[in-house]
C-alpha cells in the first residue's frame, strides 16, 4: 500500500521547507520537496545602487550570514574589474572560515544532532562510564564523572518540570536512535557547550566586521574594517591577537569535540553509508584565495564538477553551463516554461497555481515550490561540504585526502561511503576541521602584512560610480557553508542594477523537478529511505538535515522595478 | 555597558534564590551578573536589581515564537545574547513550546505543540514575531503546514499576553516590503492592529534588548514604554549620533573621506561615507554587540539606520551622506535632523515615488559640510 506522508514544517532548518513522500512496504519511493515562502528581494535589488546590493543580499539569510555578502561584492568587483588589496582577501578568508567553523557546528549540535542523539535516554547513563568513554575518544578536559553528573541531573531537573519546551512531542525512543546512554549524555553535555561556544568564536566576525548575524564590514573593492598598527580604532595588534586566541578556541573544540563525536555517532550508524545518495553529480566554484591574483586557479578549496560519481574525472567548471528550470516552479518564463535560461538571461514573474492556503496537499505533478531548479549540463547538482570534499579528494588535494582517508578508515568504510546520508555529515566535519586549522595560518600572513606596514583595506579606484563602464556585467562566486553560492549582476548605464540573480545552495540542493522531470538532490535523496514508523519521520529528517537546509536565500523572483507582475489569483 | 562590582549588589540578592540558581548549573557571580547587566539596560536605578532577579525565579513563562518571512537572523541573534549565561536563563526561564529552528519534534508533531501551547496558555504566554507577514496570493508568499503567515500571525499573537516583534521586517515590514514591495508584506502590527505589540527593530535586533523587554514584563507584568513606533524608549530613545564614540570628530569637523584613508584609519567621523547615525535611533553604540564587542561605526563602516521603518528606501543608497546635516552647532544639529526624522518616518510606509524625492533633496553633490582637519 503506499501512504503519502506530508512533513510541515521541516523544523530545525532556516527556512520554510515542506517535504511530501510516498511510502511503499516501508521504503521512500517517491519523494517532492517545495519551499513555502518567498521575499521576492531579487526584484527590490533593480534600480539600486549596485555597492549597496550587499547590505540587501546579506539578508537572503541570518543563518548563512556574510556569505551572500561576499558573493554579491564579488559579482560587482568582477563586472569592475577592481582587484582587491592582499589584506582584505586575507580578512575575507577569515570571515569566510570561521563562519563556516561556527556554522557547521551549530549545525552538528543543534539542527543535526537530534536526529541521532535521544535527550531522554541520557537520563540512563551512568556519569562514571560517560566521563570513560569520553576520556577514551578525547583530551578535552570537560569530562570528569563529576561534570557528566551535573549535566545528567540539569535535564532530569528539566525534564522533572513536565514542561519540556523545544523538546517536547519529538521522536524519543524511537527504535532508529541506537546510542547507548553514555554516548547519549555526552552528546546533550555538547550540545549544551557548543551553544556557549558558538557565540564566543563569532565574535571574530564582530572585531573585524562589527556584529554578528549581519556584519557591517564588506565593501565594493575590499574591507572597511582600518588595519593600522598605530591606531585604536583600526585592526591593530590587541584584537589580532583576540582573533588569534578565538581562532584557536575554534579549532580546539573542532579537534577535541566535534570530530571526535562525530566519529563515535557515525560508528553506531553505519548503516547509513549506504542510504541518502542521491544524484551523485556534484559542483563546487572553489574558494578561499591561497594568492592575490584574481584567479580561480590556487584556491584552498579547487573549482571543479564531477557526474556520476566518477572520481576519475573532475571536469572545469563553465557557469555558462547552468540554467534554471522553472517546469515545477510558482514562477514562469515569457518563451514557455519547458527550456532552461542562463542567470544573466533570467527572467521570471511570479506564478502561484498551488492551492489557496489554508491547504492539505500541493498539486506535485504540476507546480509545487518557490525554489527553481538549477541544472548544469542539463543536470541536477549536489553542493555543500560532500562536494567540496570530493571534489578536492578527486583532485588530489594533500589535507583533504589525509583527513577524509584518516575518518574512512577510522569508521572502517571505503570511498563509496561518502556518497551517503553519513558521508555528507561526515564531510562537513572534515572540511570544519580544515578551515579551524587554516584560519590562525591566514591570522599570522595578516600581521605579517601589518609588520611590513601593508595597511591597504580598499581599493577605492572605481568607488565612484563616473569611473564605470556604461554597461557591465559579473558572476561572483563563493563557497558558502551549504555550497556552490553564485550572484549575476548586470549594471546598466545609470550605473543601477538592471538585473540580479542569485543561484544559491540550496535552490541547487531543495529544488524540485526540471522540464525533463529529474528529481532535485533532496529528492532523489530520500529514494529507498527506510521508515519504521510513518508517523514519526526521524529518517526523512536525518537525510534532509544531512544537507544542511536553508531556504529563505533560496526563494527568489527576477523582474524589473515598475514593469507589471502577472498574479494568477488562485482559487 | 557599565556593570558594577557585584559586592555593591550582591547582599541585596536572597542568598535562597542564589542557591537555587547554583544548582541549575548558574554561579551566583554569572546570575548577579546577568541581573545587574539586565538592570542596566532598562535604564533602572540599580535599586530594582533584587526585583528582577525575584522575577526570574518565578514559573518559566511560555514563549512561542513563529517566524515568517525572515532570514532568521533575529533567532541567531538570540543565540548569541550578551551575558555568559543567557543563553542558561533563557531555557532555563522561558519555556519555548514553539521555535522552529531550535525544536526537535517536526511536521505535525510541532504544530501539535504550537496547537496545544495557545490552549493551554491562552492569554498568558509571550509571542514572539520574527519575519514580515505577505498578503499578496491569499497568503502563499509564506505558507506553514499549509496555513498562511497571516492566518497563524491572527492566532498567535490574538491569544498571546503580548506580542515581541522582533527585527525590521516583523516590526515595519523590513525588506520584503521595500519598494516595490513584490510580496505585499506588512508588519505584525499591520497584519494584528488589536494586539499588544512591542516593537523591536534592528538587522537583526539586538538581543540584549530583546532579553531586557522580557525580562521588563516578568518584573513589572507589563511591557517598557514606548515611542510611538511602539519601540521602547530604553533602547530607542536616543539617536546614533547622539551617543556615538565619533561625536567629537563629528563636532570638531575631522571626517573620513574615503574608506581607508588616515582619517579612517584614525576614527574620524563617517558621516561623508554615508553613516546614517544621525537619523537613528537605537542604542548600539552604548550596548554593542556580540558581548559588548563591537558595532558598525567602530568596525569603520556607517550606519544604515536599520532600527528605523522603510530604511531600504529611506535611508538607501548607504554610502551617500544624509542631506544637508550641518557639521556645527550641536543644538541645531540635533533639531534639523529630527525634522529630517519625522520627514523620514511620514515616508515609511508610503511609496517609493516619496522615498525618491527624498533622495533628490540629498545634498552629496553640492557639499555643505565645512571640513576642518
Amino acid at each position: 500500500m503506499t501512504k503519502k506522508i506530508v512533513v510541515d514544517p521541516i523544523t530545525r532548518i532556516e527556512g520554510h521547507l515542506r517535504i511530501e513522500v510516498q511510502v511503499e512496504g516501508g521504503k521512500i519511493v517517491n519523494a517532492w520537496s517545495s519551499s513555502t515562502a518567498f521575499r521576492g528581494i531579487e526584484t527590490i535589488l533593480k534600480g539600486r545602487d549596485p555597492r549597496d546590493a550587499h547590505h540587501f543580499t546579506q539578508r537572503f539569510c541570518g543563518v548563512c550570514t556574510t556569505v551572500h555578502s561576499l558573493a554579491s561584492i564579488r559579482a560587482v568587483e568582477d563586472a569592475l574589474g577592481i582587484q582587491i588589496p592582499d589584506n582584505a582577501r586575507l580578512i575575507r578568508n577569515l570571515i569566510m572560515a570561521s563562519q563556516s567553523v561556527q556554522d557547521h557546528v551549530i549545525h552538528f549540535y543543534h539542527l543535526h544532532a537530534l536526529d541521532w542523539v535521544d535527550i531522554t535516554s541520557a537520563l540512563k547513563a551512568d556519569p562514571a562510564k560517560t566521563a570513560q568513554l569520553a576520556q577514551s575518544l578525547s583530551p578535552w578536559p570537560q569530562s570528569s564523572a563529576a561534570y557528566f553528573r551535573s549535566v545528567k541531573e540539569r535535564i532530569a531537573a528539566f525534564a522533572g518540570t513536565g514542561r519540556l519546551g523545544p523538546f517536547q512531542n519529538a521522536y524519543w525512543g524511537h527504535s532508529a536512535y541506537r546510542l547507548p546512554p553514555e554516548a547519549n549524555l555526552m552528546a546533550v553535555a555538547h550540545y549544551l557547550e557548543a551553544l556557549e561556544w558558538q557565540k564566543d568564536i563569532i565574535k571574530i566576525h564582530a572585531i573585524l566586521g562589527a556584529k554578528n548575524p549581519h556584519p557591517q564590514t564588506f565593501l565594493v573593492g575590499g574591507m572597511s574594517i582600518p588595519v593600522d598598527p598605530d591606531s585604536q580604532n583600526a585592526l591593530n595588534a590587541d584584537k589580532i591577537a583576540l582573533i588569534g586566541k578565538l581562532l584557536k578556541k575554534a579549532r580546539l573544540f573542532v579537534e577535541q569535540v566535534y570530530i571526535p563525536d562525530l566519529l563515535a555517532v557515525a560508528s553506531f550508524y553505519k548503516d547509513w553509508a549506504g542510504i541518502g545518495g542521491g544524484v551523485g553529480n556534484f559542483l563546487t566554484y572553489g574558494d578561499f584565495a591561497m594568492d592575490n591574483g584574481g584567479g580561480t586557479d590556487n584556491l584552498y578549496f579547487p573549482r571543479g564538477v564531477i557526474l556520476g560519481k566518477d572520481l576519475s574525472n573532475v571536469m572545469a567548471m563553465d557557469q555558462a553551463k547552468i540554467a534554471e528550470y522553472v517546469t515545477h516552479s510558482w514562477y514562469s518564463y515569457s518563451k514557455g516554461d519547458k527550456q532552461g535560461l542562463h542567470p544573466w538571461e533570467g527572467e521570471t514573474s511570479h506564478n502561484y497555481t498551488g492551492p489557496k492556503p489554508p491547504y492539505q496537499h500541493l498539486n506535485t505533478d504540476e507546480k509545487y515550490s518557490w525554489v527553481k531548479a538549477p541544472r548544469y549540463l542539463d543536470q541536477p547538482m549536489e553542493v555543500g561540504p560532500l562536494a567540496r570534499m570530493v571534489i578536492a579528494y578527486a583532485k588530489g588535494h594533500k589535507e583533504v585526502r589525509e583527513t577524509v582517508d584518516f575518518v574512512l578508515k577510522k569508521l572502517g568504510v571505503g570511498p563509496e561511503a561518502l556518497f551517503s546520508t553519513l558521508g555528507r555529515t561526515a564531510a562537513r566535519g572534515i572540511e570544519t576541521l580544515l578551515l579551524a586549522q587554516k584560519g590562525e595560518v591566514w591570522l599570522q600572513q595578516l600581521a605579517d602584512n601589518m609588520g611590513r606596514g601593508i595597511l591597504e583595506v580598499h581599493n577605492g579606484e572605481k568607488w565612484d560610480p563616473a569611473t564605470w563602464p556604461k554597461e557591465a556585467s559579473g558572476f561572483g562566486y563563493h563557497e558558502a557553508p551549504r555550497g556552490a553560492l553564485g550572484h549575476w549582476i548586470r549594471i546598466d548605464e545609470k550605473r543601477q542594477i538592471a538585473n540580479f540573480q542569485a543561484v544559491v545552495p540550496s535552490t541547487w540542493n531543495a529544488g524540485p523537478r526540471d522540464a525533463m522531470g529529474q528529481m532535485g538532490p533532496y529528492e532523489a535523496a530520500l529514494i529507498g529511505t527506510p521508515m519504521v514508523d510513518p508517523e514519526k519521520p526521524l529518517e526523512i529528517l536525518r537525510t534532509i538535515h544531512s544537507f544542511d537546509p536553508c531556504l529563505a536565500c533560496a526563494v527568489h523572483v527576477l523582474d524589473g522595478r515598475g514593469t507589471e507582475i502577472i498574479r494568477v489569483k488562485a482559487l | 555597558m557599565k556593570v558594577p562590582e557585584e559586592s555593591s549588589v550582591t547582599p541585596s540578592v536572597p542568598e535562597e534564590l542564589l542557591r537555587k540558581w547554583e544548582a541549575r548549573g548558574v554561579s551566583r557571580r554569572d546570575f548577579i551578573k546577568y541581573c545587574t547587566a539586565v538592570t542596566a539596560t532598562l535604564a533602572l536605578p540599580a535599586t530594582m536589581m533584587p526585583r528582577i532577579a525575584q522575577a526570574l525565579e518565578d514559573t518559566r513563562v511560555p514563549v512561542i515564537w513563529v517566524e515568517f518571512q525572515g532570514c532568521s537572523g533575529d533567532t541567531e541573534a538570540l543565540l548569541r545574547a550578551n551575558q555568559p549565561t543567557v543563553a542558561e536563563i533563557i531555557l532555563d526561564h522561558l519555556s519555548v513550546e514553539y521555535h522552529e529552528t531550535i525544536m526537535a519534534a517536526a511536521g505535525h508533531q510541532a504544530e501539535a505543540a504550537k496547537e496545544q501551547a495557545i490552549e493551554k496558555y491562552k492569554g498568558k504566554y509571550i509571542a514572539v514575531v520574527e519575519g514580515s507577514i505577505p498578503r499578496g496570493e491569499g497568503g502563499a508568499f509564506c505558507t506553514i503546514a499549509g496555513q498562511s503567515a497571516l492566518e497563524i500571525a491572527r492566532k498567535v499573537c490574538g491569544n498571546a499576553a503580548a506580542t515581541i516583534a522582533v527585527g525590521n521586517c516583523a516590526t515595519f515590514g523590513g525588506i520584503p516590503a521595500a519598494a516595490p514591495n513584490p510580496t505585499d508584506a506588512i508588519s505584525v502590527r499591520e497584519a494584528v492592529p488589536g494586539a499588544t505589540i512591542i516593537n523591536i527593530p534592528g538587522c537583526p535586533l539586538n538581543a540584549d534588548n530583546l532579553t531586557a523587554t522580557i525580562v521588563h514584563f516578568l518584573t513589572f507584568g507589563r511591557l517598557p514604554a514606548t515611542d510611538r513606533l511602539d519601540r521602547p524608549l530604553f533602547a530607542f530613545g536616543k539617536r546614533i549620533h547622539d551617543n556615538c564614540e565619533r561625536r567629537s570628530h563629528f563636532d570638531a569637523g575631522q571626517y573620513a573621506e574615503a574608506f581607508g584613508d588616515p582619517g579612517h584609519r584614525k576614527g574620524h567621523c563617517l558621516y561623508k561615507l554615508g553613516c546614517k547615525g544621525p537619523e537613528t535611533f537605537h542604542n548600539c553604540p552604548t550596548v554593542r554587540y556580540n558581548e559588548g564587542t563591537s558595532w558598525p561605526v567602530m568596525a569603520g563602516h556607517g550606519c544604515i539606520g536599520c532600527s528605523e521603518p522603510a530604511f531600504w528606501d529611506t535611508m538607501s543608497p548607504f554610502y551617500r551622506r544624509l542631506p544637508q546635516v550641518p557639521g556645527f552647532g550641536v543644538e541645531a544639529t540635533a533639531d534639523k535632523i529630527g525634522l529630517g526624522l519625522v520627514a523620514a518616518t511620514a515616508l515609511a510606509f508610503g511609496a517609493h515615488g516619496v522615498a525618491s524625492a527624498f533622495r533628490k533633496g540629498d545634498a552629496m553633490e553640492s557639499d555643505k559640510v565645512v571640513k576642518e582637519d
